[in-house]
């Protein structure tokens, strides 16, 4: 008798997109809206990759055509904190595939759920930012930013995924609603919105709220709202001025999203220069004693 | 694709006025439903082995040709789902007649081999009451890949290239993922390079693909049905894998 795994396992191979010769398919990466990521072996140069096949050949050409420009805006966005591309084309029944770098390590929402430091959240939030703030430079917005679209790698590495409904310049509106709610802000829920970089901005500060928790620092808190105010000319203007309030309140120092009490700025102040003072706290009281010691 | 008009399906051959096409189209259907009915009545209905035995011998030999095949209208279901609904109306019968079921109500075209089903039943996961209409198909595609397994081991021991079926055993029939071999260790084993082992997957696959495709165009009524079941079975994107194979 054949398992059931096998059967699963037979089913898939059935199905398995054919490439040519260099790539031997040999497992599925994970499944998503319009296509497949599969891992395969990529024989010319001895390494696995991840080879992204549209699920049905496209008659209309709008998901070929999409999935082609996110190769085309893969290839021009060469940063360390995008997912490479190394190949693309068609397969003979007539689906679009590409080739890219197969990114091994845990997404972003299994980092927080497995309790990370909020410290290391900080560390890949900034490693994301660094890649959005790239990917602007160049005219794309990625508009589907979410912990699962995030992977983190064993050495701390970054990668920001999944630019399937990424807007650049040369793109034309989505005639349907692209984005995840909670991460897509108030005007990108229309059809055919055009949307800036600002439309990331809200989707990183949901990200952020996301990593930060509940139990996240008022600052933390307010940077996050302040990402994801749902009037974009009240959020940061461009990732350059998040990543820097988010490095002024790592530094303890003071942030543009919130106006702190007094008491708050003591306590903030206290721990940004913590040794400088509680040295001249003793400093102080070794003199009050001396004093009073040679009073008596 | 489309569903050749010069090919019927065994539904369509078991109305032959020539007895030996009908009874080799009876024999085709039950060679692929009485492990999935047997088991479906097991499970399901909860009978005894004994019991289920008795209802799939009696169903198969003695109620499929006269009163399910003749009564069935393609156009209203699919013959796979008819004919569970059809299984369902006879245990449903019986259990209501309260009748004690007798073996050998007609006489058996295939050998049905119920110690192995029973067997295998063993191994199967617990059906859960949502899974239980689902164990039917489940049978069903088990029934059907299996057989053709058999067939492409055949076709590759026929035409001297055993060892491509060997590749695909050892890779593409492995029950753990954990413990599949590398394409090099394949190929070490065999005395291949690991490009042959690919070339040879590859061309396993489609021959798989190709005689579960030619199987299931058999099992199903029509065009539609047919295109829908490969869907089910293997993909959406498995109509645009039939054009590109010129099926």
């Amino acid at each position: 008798m054949i398992s059931d795994r096998a059967i699963e396992r037979l089913r898939e191979a059935a199905a398995w997109p054919e490439l040519d010769a260099r790539y031997a398919i040999t497992g599925v990466a994970g499944r998503g809206g319009m296509g497949t990521v599969f891992v395969a072996r990529d024989h010319v140069l001895d390494r696995d990759v991840a080879v992204k096949v549209l699920d049905v050949a496209d008659q209309k050409g709008s998901r070929a055509a999409r999935l082609q420009r996110e190769a085309h805006i893969l290839a021009r966005l060469d940063h360390p904190g995008i997912v490479p591309v190394h190949d693309a084309g068609e397969l003979p029944d007539g689906r679009t595939f590409y080739v890219m770098k197969l990114v091994k390590g845990r997404r972003l929402d299994d980092l927080v759920s497995e309790h990370a430091s909020l410290s290391d959240c900080l560390n890949a939030f900034g490693r994301v930012l660094d890649a959005v703030a790239f990917a602007h430079a160049h005219g794309v917005v990625h508009r589907d930013l979410k912990p699962e679209n995030v992977m983190v790698g064993g050495f701390g590495e970054v990668y920001v995924m999944d630019w399937g409904v990424a807007q650049d310049s040369s793109a034309e509106g989505e005639a349907a609603v692209v984005g995840t709610p909670g991460f897509m802000p108030p005007e990108q829920e229309l059809p055919r919105a055009p949307v800036d970089a600002r439309a990331d901005i809200f989707a990183l500060g949901a990200l952020l709220a996301h990593l930060a928790g509940a139990a996240a620092p008022r600052a933390l808190k307010a940077i996050a709202e302040k990402a994801r105010d749902p009037d974009a000319n009240r959020r940061y203007q461009d990732v350059a001025a998040l990543a820097a309030d988010l490095a002024s309140f790592r530094n303890q120092g003071p942030v543009t999203a919130h106006r702190e009490s007094i008491g708050e700025r003591a306590v903030r102040l206290y721990r940004r220069y913590e040794l400088p003072i509680l040295l001249l706290l003793a400093y102080i009281v070794m003199r009050f004693a001396l004093l009073v010691f040679r009073g008596i | 694709m489309s569903f050749p008009a010069t090919r019927l399906s065994v539904v369509e051959r078991t109305r032959s006025g020539d007895e030996e096409t009908r009874r080799v189209a009876l024999a085709t259907i039950i060679e692929a439903y009485w492990k999935p009915a047997y088991k479906y009545l097991r499970m399901k209905w909860s009978l005894t082995p004994d019991q289920a035995a008795d209802l799939t011998q009696e169903f198969f030999t003695t109620t499929l040709e006269k009163e399910v095949i003749e009564k069935y209208e393609p156009a209203r279901a699919r013959f796979r789902t008819y004919l569970r609904m059809c299984l369902d109306g006879f245990a449903g019968n019986a259990r209501k007649a309260e009748r004690r079921l007798k073996r050998g109500g007609g006489v058996a075209m295939v050998p049905l081999d119920f110690e192995t089903a029973e067997g295998e039943i063993a191994h199967h996961e617990p059906a859960v009451d949502a899974d239980v209409d689902e164990l039917f198909y489940r049978e069903w595609v088990r029934a059907l890949l299996e057989r053709s397994v058999a067939d492409l081991e055949q076709a590759a021991q026929s035409s001297g290239r055993p060892v491509m079926f060997e590749v695909f055993a050892r890779y593409d029939l492995l029950d753990d993922a954990d413990t599949r071999p590398t394409y090099a260790e394949i190929a070490r084993a065999l005395g291949l390079t690991p490009a042959t082992v690919t070339n040879h997957l590859a061309a396993m696959r489609r021959q798989f693909r190709a005689i579960v495709l030619e199987r299931l165009r058999e099992l199903t009524s029509s065009e539609e049905e047919w295109e829908t079941e490969a869907a089910k079975l293997l993909g959406p994107q498995i109509k645009h894998r039939l054009d590109a194979d010129d099926f």
